[in-house]
């Protein structure tokens, strides 16, 4: 796993939040912004996912976790927001701006919406399909995400089987110019 | 020394397999390259961790515009889809698009490509489905379609029914041996006859020879494939392109510098088979209450993770007296997470749509989602632009996710098939309260198409198609290009039956071509056995 620095972990750790917002890990919880109930994608495993070299992004997050702070300070700077904590400035912003800079960077013709939309889809992937673990012992664990969306469990084997699949009867009628193989006529 | 064969095959997927299988039946000795892996079996697993068979033989392009998923493994997509098996209806074949004229070769039409989607038909098992077959949430979209007066329709498929678990895990390769992809049918039949088939060789470039052509390949890592360790030539007097609609024109552009120009039409006129989804997160209570579903637990639906693939289509829209653009069929369809949740967008959000508080929420839904994908008619407005160093892509992820040349600019006409079946959708699903309905976000990674088309195509005029009616590629005699890339253009179905077909079709011309250059090889249209083991295979 790559290291990264405290500033650049809070800094990656407040945008996955941003994506999958959940609640603070502990009361001075500062990169976790506490938005929504449940963990998100901080506690799903996004740094860990992030800093899987098999992703592709692991070089360049300390590239983006100091770029997004230089955006976050232009952005504070444009609103006036003052800036006094000593903490980098994307995880001093509030919820909701970090959400309005977000936005703003993910937006069809940002020059450099491409690593963002990197940065989101694994921060998504680490809450809703725990791409760091086996699936079985992401479920074995509770992973939060998996957990969330109601993930069933799997067999012994972990292996999914839906024994019950089928309502099991007829529920409309067929296109009248279905042909006897079954295709559109 | 270099190494040659009669035929060379670039992609193992239903383009490459049938070629393989007829040439080798024939007599010709054939080699197959394909750039990913050769899994079988218990090689497909069902987890998500990086890495796993759903990584390997996966592969997600990100364009300008466009974003392509396709299959990266001995015998290509058929190993990662969904197995649905319609025929293309008749109007299809009548397209102009936007050329003035008809797509299709004079010589193709419904009644002409019948006897071939009959072989094929034959050799890939097509069944249809009971409506015991069909999954709780095809019953759901049939119920929905019912109530708003529509039919539907189990589509035909090409799966072992009783093998088959509803595990919804058919992207990452089928562990129980129930979908009949290639490595049950036409592989086994061409290596039996004396094919070879190499994994993890990516095919480059073509080149010429005195004689014929110079297949050049690099060797992938089998791990991690942005790695390649060294490479090799191969010559042959056939070379038959098949690496998929996102691959083929990449590797005609390279080649271009030894071959010389290549038609207008290569990399142009790319079509996402007009393809779009959306995501309805349903009201239980008003399932129970409305169309009367009980899964007999206490539950009325709760099953999105059920299933395999598409089970039930709409076909209402699929109406030949309607005008372009305006025909479309509806299928309910899985996807897993990951890809099938990144993009779905929570209804009535406050801020944004594909991610955050409001996103979480409908995360929290998952269960109750039915996801609706729309195969609508575009305008073939896909360009690919100047190739990546090596592949079609410059590789991202160790495996799957890369960065492509496509770019996808929809024209007024797709947008209009677009926002006429989200209406259908949202008319069908949001009736009585049943659901609520987004379609997917294009703000992320463009559109997004499992079922690239028309890259290479075939056609009548040289201007807009780059090969013959023949499948041979225009002004290069002796390559033939028979995947997803000679389709013309968007189907408005799953397209997997129609490129088999075009390629059952295509062998009798591609046998001759290799007569013609000193290759012994007849064409007897023998069918492959069907094979219901994958021991020859690994």
């Amino acid at each position: 796993m790559a290291h990264l620095n405290t500033a650049r972990t809070l800094t990656l750790e407040a945008f996955a939040d941003t994506i999958i917002p959940g609640e603070k890990r502990f009361d001075d919880d500062v990169a976790i912004a506490g938005a929504a109930p449940g963990p998100g994608a901080v506690a799903a495993g996004a740094m860990e996912l992030l800093q899987t070299p098999a992703t592709g992004v692991t070089a360049g997050l300390e590239h983006l976790a100091d770029a997004l702070n230089g955006h976050a300070q232009a952005y504070a700077t444009e609103l006036g927001i003052t800036l006094r904590q000593p903490v980098p400035p994307f995880v001093e912003l509030s919820f909701a701006d970090r959400t309005a800079l977000v936005q703003r960077l993910l937006t069809p013709g940002h020059p450099e919406k491409e690593g963002w939309v990197l940065l989101a889809l694994f921060s998504n992937m680490a809450y809703d399909s725990a791409a760091h673990m086996h699936t079985t012992d992401a479920i074995a664990a509770g992973h939060p995400g998996l957990l969330a969306m109601g993930f069933s469990k799997p067999d012994v084997d972990g292996l999914w089987r839906f024994r019950e699949h089928s309502y099991g009867r007829p529920l409309a009628r067929r296109h009248p110019d279905t042909t006897p193989s079954g295709s559109p006529a | 020394m270099i190494e040659s064969t009669d035929v060379l095959v670039i992609g193992s997927g239903f383009g490459g397999a049938i070629t393989a299988y007829h040439l080798a039946a024939g007599g010709a000795n054939v080699v197959v390259l394909e750039r990913g892996p050769w899994l079988a079996g218990a090689d497909f697993e069902h987890d998500y961790l990086l890495g796993s068979s759903y990584t390997r033989v996966f592969d997600f392009v990100a364009g300008d515009g466009m974003s392509v998923l396709s299959g990266n493994c001995v015998g290509g997509g058929s190993v990662v889809y969904f197995a649905a098996l319609p025929r293309a209806p008749r109007f299809v074949f009548e397209r102009q698009g936007s050329i003035g004229r008809r797509m299709w070769p004079a010589s193709i039409s419904r009644e002409t490509l019948d006897p071939w989607y009959d072989r094929v038909s034959e050799s890939l098992q097509v069944e249809q489905q009971t409506w015991d077959d069909v999954s709780y949430a095809g019953g759901l979209w049939a119920a929905a379609c019912d109530h708003a007066g529509r039919t539907a329709n189990p589509v035909p498929v090409g799966i072992d029914r009783a093998k088959c678990t509803n595990c919804n895990w058919m992207m990452a390769g089928c562990r129980f041996d129930a979908k009949r992809s290639l490595l049950f049918n036409y592989l086994p039949a061409a290596l039996s006859h004396g094919a070879q088939i190499r994994p993890l060789h990516e095919v480059q470039r073509i080149s010429r020879t005195d004689t014929g052509y110079r297949v050049h390949y690099n060797l992938v890592d089998e791990e991690d494939y942005r790695i390649h360790h060294g490479g090799g030539e191969i010559d042959a007097a056939i070379v038959v392109l098949a690496a998929g609609a996102g691959a083929t024109p990449v590797i005609l552009q390279r080649s271009a510098e030894q071959l010389g120009p290549m038609p207008d039409a290569v990399g142009r006129y790319f079509s996402g088979n007009g393809e779009r989804l959306n995501t309805a997160v349903v009201n239980e209570q008003r399932v129970r209450e409305v169309l009367g579903l009980s899964r007999g637990d206490g539950l009325a639906y709760e099953a999105n993770q059920i299933g395999k693939g598409p089970m039930v289509a709409n076909w209402d829209r699929l109406d030949g007296s309607l005008p372009e653009y305006s025909r479309f069929s509806l299928e309910q369809l899985y996807f897993p997470p990951g890809l099938g949740t990144i993009l779905a967008q929570a209804a009535d959000a406050t801020g944004p749509t594909w991610f955050g508080v409001d996103k979480k929420e409908m995360l929290a839904r998952w269960k109750s989602w039915l996801i609706i994908f729309q195969m609508t008619e575009d305008d073939n407005e896909g360009v690919f632009g100047p190739p990546p160093p090596t592949g079609n892509a410059y590789r991202i992820s160790q495996q799957m996710l890369g960065r492509g040349s496509l770019r996808y600019d929809p024209t007024p006409n797709t947008l209009r098939g677009w926002a006429e079946a989200d209406a259908e959708v949202k008319d069908i699903l949001e009736r009585d309260g049943l659901a609520k309905v987004t379609p997917w976000t294009n703000d992320v990674v463009g559109a997004y198409t499992v079922h690239p088309l028309a890259s290479c195509r075939i056609g009548d005029d040289p201007k807009t198609s780059a090969l013959d009616d023949r499948h041979e590629l225009r002004g290069h005699p002796g390559i033939f290009v028979t995947d997803g890339s000679a389709v013309p253009g968007a189907l408005t179905v799953n397209p997997a039956l129609t490129i088999s077909a075009l390629a059952e079709r295509a062998i009798p011309g591609i046998v001759a071509a290799a007569r013609e250059r000193g290759v012994n090889v007849e064409y007897d249209g023998t069918l492959p056995v069907s094979s219901t083991k994958t021991g020859a295979l690994s």
